[in-house]
């Protein structure tokens, strides 16, 4: 039932874009597409804006989100265990993105696409209607994300983009094991009450979580190959993707800074303290 | 048990055993046993002999080891007391109560034993006096009594050193600057930052970095090493080969001399022939020939973008040839480059937490840091690769990895920062610092190796950007056979091939009477004159740095 309802799908977006799709759903062709953010360097101290319209991102230090360095580690170990041929990195953001999918390249990832939209940040639905007109475009096997990024902690792309693709989603992925023959993905989820395990069908969208696995550094050799990597650059309007921003960010304001605590003299002080200006006695 | 449980007992039973309290965690380490200087002069210390199970096991001696007996040794020392140096009594005590009130004037037993240990746990003083001013005035009146009375004292700061020249050897008072840490002023256009002797330098880091400027040195100790202190030892550190020497980048200081005179030599101009520059004098004099209680420094800007790389090479020879290369390639760029052996990787990967090798394969003989720093990242980055990538074409170099972040960065450094704290875990371990020509920098190592065998795992790191060579010899225990080995065959061997014997670390304690393997006789005669000049009653940080044997 499902696989038709696949193939019924297959042949509407045919006739909508007018393009033959080859299918690279079996096994031996299977492509894995990753979503990768540029983000402020995790170890950098933030700072807001004098006017609290952001946070300053000018002069800073910028790098791959890290749950997105743990998506592509997975993607990269997947290839490297025979599951997948080819895997596809993806930004979306400004002109200096290319620097992160460089990365991705120098740590082994085959291709990349940089999708330039603009100076002005793309929230998480934006992002993922983009990704959704790759993914018909590259039909990969697998889409895999980080679960949040850094900087806004939103935590939703990769749930949208499953939702707008009709695709099953396994979200805080700390185990992945994928099964060729029967495309089928088990994944083990971090929830609040333990661990989940979820078998998905292929293409499904995964999003990871720390514990995944711990990201490859880029080596020399794979650096020197990363030079004759191809970066696709095309914009939203190729992809027939209209960035409307449905939000507006009011203010950005740092959170109350703390006060200094009190060294008290005496037990007795402790206790006036508690019962009159702590009032929890 | 784990590890660092294990160390944690084994310390608090040392603690235990020496009365004295449990130091806090940073200070925690498992080498407890005070060294004897030499066979024949047995330090007044009590020797305690501490060995771990991971120790024996890492230098595959197939004892188990459980906690030695401790023996005291006499309490005379072979570094004989200065008769002429009086004794402190109660009005010397009362006298300083009130210039520096009564807090400030410690007597506590205490805090005194943390003030009388260095931090390797090698030298111990018995000093029953700590005083804490807040101000050079306050400096000069003790330094006025004290040698009016002709009373000894010990300048303390983060009291980090290496060669136990910040603990007192007998009951030297200790004059510790932690107090004067205020930053006085910094000129925004030069970078010109004028502060106390006692201000911790990563304090001094983090207050430039927000105002866009670093400080010219950066070591492992920055978390508690103060910046008169650093000036005393004439510290190098890690950017030394991209910034210099403080001799360079120190503009001016305020010493107070043994007499409580206090010289202001405080310029904040970066030219001023007028005279002797006599601030050099006090760079690097380790405390006995003034107190530094402000200093005036050159801050360097912050440059926004890092790019490190971690390499591996084959031999040595590819190593040297790899730093003229950098040096040429990267240019102006360049800011550290730090190599270590293979037996320091595995020495770092066995004892230290969270540490992983970079490089997947297995150990490789050399590793290499390389650091830029600059302005355009992506520039310095495409520099820094098409180096690298040349010297892999070339052969240089085997295999590498360059950071991406700075948690990567942070990473790598943490490898090359904590061989020095893993070496201190492994139970004895004998430091040397020494300077060597390039082409025979290698060579103590593996002649080290070859006369200790199995006896002593020999490492050798440091950085190769400035000729500068660390040598770690470790047992699992301080031994006086091991040690009658290694002295004075290593300053033999650095003297013969013209090195220096301490290339940053200073004289101190441990090298007070090794000056002539680096130094000629006419020279040390001088510098002995301009100390008795300065100190007639040598009263600052006695028995350290120049021979006792010119003093008699």
């Amino acid at each position: 039932m499902q696989k038709r309802g696949r193939e019924e799908e297959r042949e509407r977006s045919e006739a909508k874009t007018g393009h033959r799709l080859v299918g690279a759903r079996s096994g031996s062709e299977m492509k894995v597409m990753v979503a990768v953010k540029r983000v402020v360097d995790y170890a950098v101290k933030i700072r807001v804006k004098p006017d609290k319209s952001g946070v300053e991102t000018s002069n800073v230090k910028m790098s791959m989100n890290p749950f997105c360095e743990i998506a592509l580690e997975e993607a990269l170990r997947i290839r490297e265990a025979g599951t997948a041929a080819e895997v596809v990195a993806v930004s979306v953001g400004p002109a200096q993105c290319v620097d992160t999918l460089r990365t991705a390249l120098a740590m082994g990832a085959d291709r990349a696409i940089h999708v330039d939209a603009g100076a002005a940040p793309v929230l998480p639905l934006s992002v993922a209607k983009i990704l959704k007109a790759l993914v018909q475009v590259e039909q990969p096997g697998l889409l895999i994300l980080g679960k949040q990024a850094i900087d806004d902690d939103c935590n939703q792309t990769g749930q949208m983009i499953a939702g707008l693709l009709r695709w099953p989603q396994g979200t805080f992925a700390s185990k992945v094991v994928l099964d060729k023959e029967k495309q089928v993905a088990t994944v083990e989820r971090e929830v609040d009450g333990g661990i989940e395990t979820l078998s998905l069908d292929l293409p499904a969208v995964i999003t990871t979580d720390l514990r995944l696995n711990q990201p490859r550094y880029a080596t020399l050799p794979n650096i020197m190959k990363a030079k004759s990597k191809v970066i696709k650059k095309v914009t939203p309007a190729e992809l027939n993707v209209e960035l409307k921003p449905d939000l507006e960010v009011v203010q950005v304001a740092e959170p109350p800074k703390r006060k200094a605590g009190v060294i008290v003299s005496s037990v007795d002080e402790l206790i006036h303290k508690l019962k009159n200006e702590a009032r929890i006695l | 048990m784990g590890r660092r449980r294990a160390s944690q007992l084994l310390a608090g039973y040392r603690q235990f055993l020496l009365g004295r309290p449990t130091p806090s965690s940073h200070e925690q380490s498992i080498s407890g046993s005070y060294w004897k200087l030499n066979t024949w002069r047995p330090c007044c210390m009590f020797r305690v002999s501490v060995g771990t199970p991971q120790a024996s096991n890492y230098l595959n001696l197939g004892k188990t080891y459980a906690i030695k007996q401790r023996s005291f040794g006499s309490a005379a020392t072979d570094i004989p007391r200065n008769p002429a140096f009086s004794n402190l009594n109660a009005d010397d005590i009362s006298y300083f109560r009130t210039i520096l009130g009564e807090r400030n004037v410690v007597e506590d037993e205490d805090r005194l034993s943390a003030a009388n240990v260095d931090w390797m746990r090698k030298y111990q003083g018995s000093s029953k006096l700590l005083l804490l001013p807040k101000s050079s005035q306050e400096v000069s009146k003790i330094l006025h009594h004290c040698n009016s009375r002709k009373l000894a004292v010990v300048p303390q700061g983060g009291n980090t050193g290496l060669v136990g020249g910040s603990v007192p050897v007998h009951d030297e008072v200790i004059i510790n600057l932690a107090l004067m840490d205020k930053i006085v002023s910094l000129d925004k256009i030069n970078g010109i930052l004028v502060c106390e002797g006692g201000c911790i330098l990563e304090n001094l880091s983090s207050f430039l970095e927000n105002e866009g400027f670093i400080m010219p040195l950066d070591l492992g100790a920055k978390g508690s090493c103060q910046i008169g202190g650093n000036i005393s030892t004439n510290a190098g550190g890690l950017r030394f080969v991209r910034y210099g020497s403080l001799h360079g980048t120190i503009l001016g200081l305020e010493v107070v001399l043994a007499n409580g005179t206090i010289l202001d030599m405080l310029g904040t101009l970066r030219k001023d022939n007028t005279g002797y520059d006599l601030k050099h004098l006090f760079i690097g004099s380790e405390g006995s020939l003034g107190i530094v209680t402000k200093v005036s420094i050159l801050t360097p800007p912050k440059l926004m973008s890092m790019n490190l790389a971690f390499l591996a090479c084959k031999d040595f020879t590819s190593c040297q040839k790899l730093l003229l290369e950098a040096k040429r390639a990267l240019g102006g760029v360049l800011s550290a480059f730090e190599f270590m052996d293979s037996h320091s990787m595995d020495l770092v990967l066995s004892h230290l937490d969270g540490v992983r090798s970079p490089l997947p394969s297995s150990l490789y003989n050399f590793y290499i840091l390389v650091e830029t720093t600059g302005s355009d990242e992506t520039y310095d980055k495409t520099k820094l690769e098409a180096f690298l990538l040349r010297s892999m074409e070339e052969g240089l170099i085997l295999d590498g990895v360059v950071a991406q972040d700075i948690n990567q960065s942070s990473s790598f450094w943490r490898i090359r920062e904590g061989i020095s704290e893993a070496s201190v875990k492994v139970g004895a371990v004998y430091k040397y610092d020494l300077s060597l020509p390039i082409d025979q920098f290698y060579g103590i190592v593996e002649e080290m190796r070859n006369r200790l065998g199995e006896a002593a795992k020999v490492v050798g790191y440091g950085h190769l950007g400035d000729g500068n060579l660390h040598l770690n010899i470790m047992t699992t225990r301080y031994d006086s056979d091991i040690l009658a080995q290694i002295e004075p065959y290593v300053y033999e061997w650095t003297s013969k091939h013209k090195g220096s014997i301490s290339a940053e670390h200073g004289l101190g304690l441990m090298k007070a009477n090794k000056i002539h393997y680096s130094k000629s006789p006419e020279t040390v005669q001088l510098m002995v004159d301009i100390k008795k000049m300065l100190d007639p009653n040598l009263i600052l940080n006695p028995y350290k740095v120049l021979p006792q044997s010119c003093f008699n």
